[in-house]
């Protein structure tokens, strides 16, 4: 029990004093942050060794080979199994770098990986990007072509036609064949003009999370670490 | 007709149709303008500001005997975005190497880093300098964001590059790094097609490459054919798109044009691009 409440306080601690040493950047670079930056990479490169190793080389490799070895696979999963030998060969001839003379195994690797990837993602990005993106578009312009109780007017002009002008202001200045010129670059600019707006509204929305993010972590320090020792220090007085 | 016919009776989704025939169409295009790229027709791409700014960046780091630094993303190597970032690196560290320029390259994916270290050190050759490139300067810094933000900060406040290339798939890390490189005093050049992180890239940095633009830059760059024909169907594609986006609206807008479609196809225009059961 003892040992768990000191776990406990040394974890606030050291949570509460290298979240200080993060915030001593705000006044400039110095000893304190760069102790902390050098703890933070350090501690994130063994933590990451250690959870692909538990986490993916051991589940996905290591187990199932050495059940194929033990015998303790089922038939019909042998063969299966014995497929790992290939992503097992693909992940070691990474380690071909080492050498000058085979170091362009590893390419190998990289291509089939670049390649799968590319193959795989290609038809769920042209649906979502494009397909749903365009059919979204599909937008109603006639303001008397809505459901009653809906304002036809508001959802035309306030709305859809917006949505419209936008999406084709905005293809035409991702248009890299012609000069943005005459036409073109008139639409084109009305295209930046859409896209500003949009970063805009974006910027607003996310420096909002960033100071929510902030306040966690001044509730951290304030009412987490500081403030069980306000709340003994009340208790006692 | 007859394959909306057999969709309706396999329940196959219709949009699966359409984007077939529009992969088709996408494909065929790149093969069509790779090959003429590669018979030597000319094929314009218009100019891209932040690209123009390179050479600037990297002549103000020349003057200032500091070096470049390039990020490529927080994204793997398999990544699109990550695969345009390196073509781009290419042509920076080239470039730094005319100059005599050091490039820091830092890097959060193990699989990126040796196609990293062999495209500079590739650049580096073409470029007559063989001798100038070093190891020391592509960095693996950490596989975790923040661990890795916070390397690159610290790459920025000490090595105090005078260029910094922010390219490639970023997330909640790119205000912390561009706003670091302001601090450093470097001339900025960001790009990247996520579209929740472009507004701090605007923000904060000289120039940037919005979206598309991170994907056109390398053909912009390389003038390779492969690129310029990808760049070029997927404008056509874009023109594409504006069409049926137009017939869109007016079947959505006119009922009785898209009563015209029921009744010549037996669909409705936007069904074409539904996912779901076309008998559900």
């Amino acid at each position: 029990m003892l040992a768990l409440v000191l776990y406990q306080h040394v974890g606030l601690w050291v949570g509460a004093l290298l979240t200080l040493a993060i915030f001593s950047f705000l006044y400039k670079d110095n000893p304190v942050y760069k102790f902390a930056e050098h703890v933070f990479v350090g501690v994130a490169a063994g933590w990451t060794v250690a959870y692909t190793y538990w986490s993916a080389f051991v589940p996905n490799l290591w187990t199932p080979l050495d059940d194929l070895f033990h015998g303790k696979t089922e038939d019909e999963e042998v063969v299966w199994s014995w497929l790992l030998v290939v992503p097992a060969t693909l992940g070691l001839l990474f380690f071909a770098r080492f050498t000058q003379k085979w170091a362009w195994l590893s390419r190998w690797s990289i291509a089939f990986l670049v390649g799968t990837y590319a193959g795989v993602n290609l038809t769920g990005m042209f649906q979502t990007n494009l397909i749903l993106q365009a059919k979204a578009t599909f937008v109603n312009l006639n303001p008397n072509g809505f459901p009653a109780g809906v304002n036809g007017m508001e959802q035309v002009f306030l709305y859809n036609l917006p949505i419209l002008f936008g999406v084709l202001a905005c293809l035409t200045y991702f248009f890299f064949s012609k000069p943005h010129a005459g036409f073109i670059g008139v639409t084109a600019r009305i295209g930046i003009l859409f896209l500003m707006a949009a970063f805009g509204a974006s910027f607003g929305y996310t420096v909002m999370a960033r100071i929510s993010l902030f306040i966690g972590r001044l509730q951290f320090l304030f009412s987490e670490w500081l403030g069980q020792y306000f709340e003994s220090l009340r208790q006692l007085a | 007709m007859d394959a909306i016919a057999y969709a309706r009776v396999l329940d196959y989704p219709l949009a699966n149709i359409v984007m077939g025939v529009l992969l088709a169409l996408f494909f065929g295009g790149v093969i069509f303008w790779t090959e003429r790229a590669r018979r030597g027709r000319s094929q314009y791409v218009r100019p891209i500001a932040g690209l123009a700014a390179v050479n600037e960046a990297v002549g103000r780091a020349t003057e200032m005997g500091r070096p470049v630094l390039f990020v490529p993303g927080i994204a793997d190597v398999d990544d699109i975005q990550t695969i345009a970032a390196v073509v781009i690196l290419s042509s920076v560290a080239k470039t730094a190497a005319r100059y005599d320029t050091r490039t820091i390259f830092a890097t959060c994916s193990p699989l990126l880093f040796p196609v990293a270290e062999e495209t500079i050190r590739n650049a580096y050759a073409d470029a007559g300098r063989p001798d100038a490139f070093s190891r020391d300067d592509v960095r693996f810094l950490s596989s975790d964001q923040f661990a890795f933000t916070a390397g690159v900060t610290g790459i920025m406040l000490r090595e105090k590059p005078a260029a910094t290339v922010f390219m490639g798939a970023f997330w909640a890390e790119s205000l912390i790094l561009a706003e670091t490189g302001v601090l450093a005093g470097a001339i900025q050049i960001a790009g990247t097609a996520n579209v929740s992180q472009l507004p701090f890239f605007v923000a904060a940095c000289d120039y940037t490459l919005i979206g598309e633009e991170l994907y056109a830059a390398g053909a912009y760059l390389s003038h390779d054919a492969r690129l310029l024909g990808s760049l070029k169907a997927s404008d056509a594609m874009k023109v594409l798109v504006a069409v049926l986006i137009a017939i869109g609206v007016l079947t959505a807008t006119i009922p009785p044009i898209d009563d015209l479609f029921d009744r010549l196809l037996g669909i409705h225009f936007a069904e074409f691009f539904e996912f779901t059961d076309p008998n559900g």
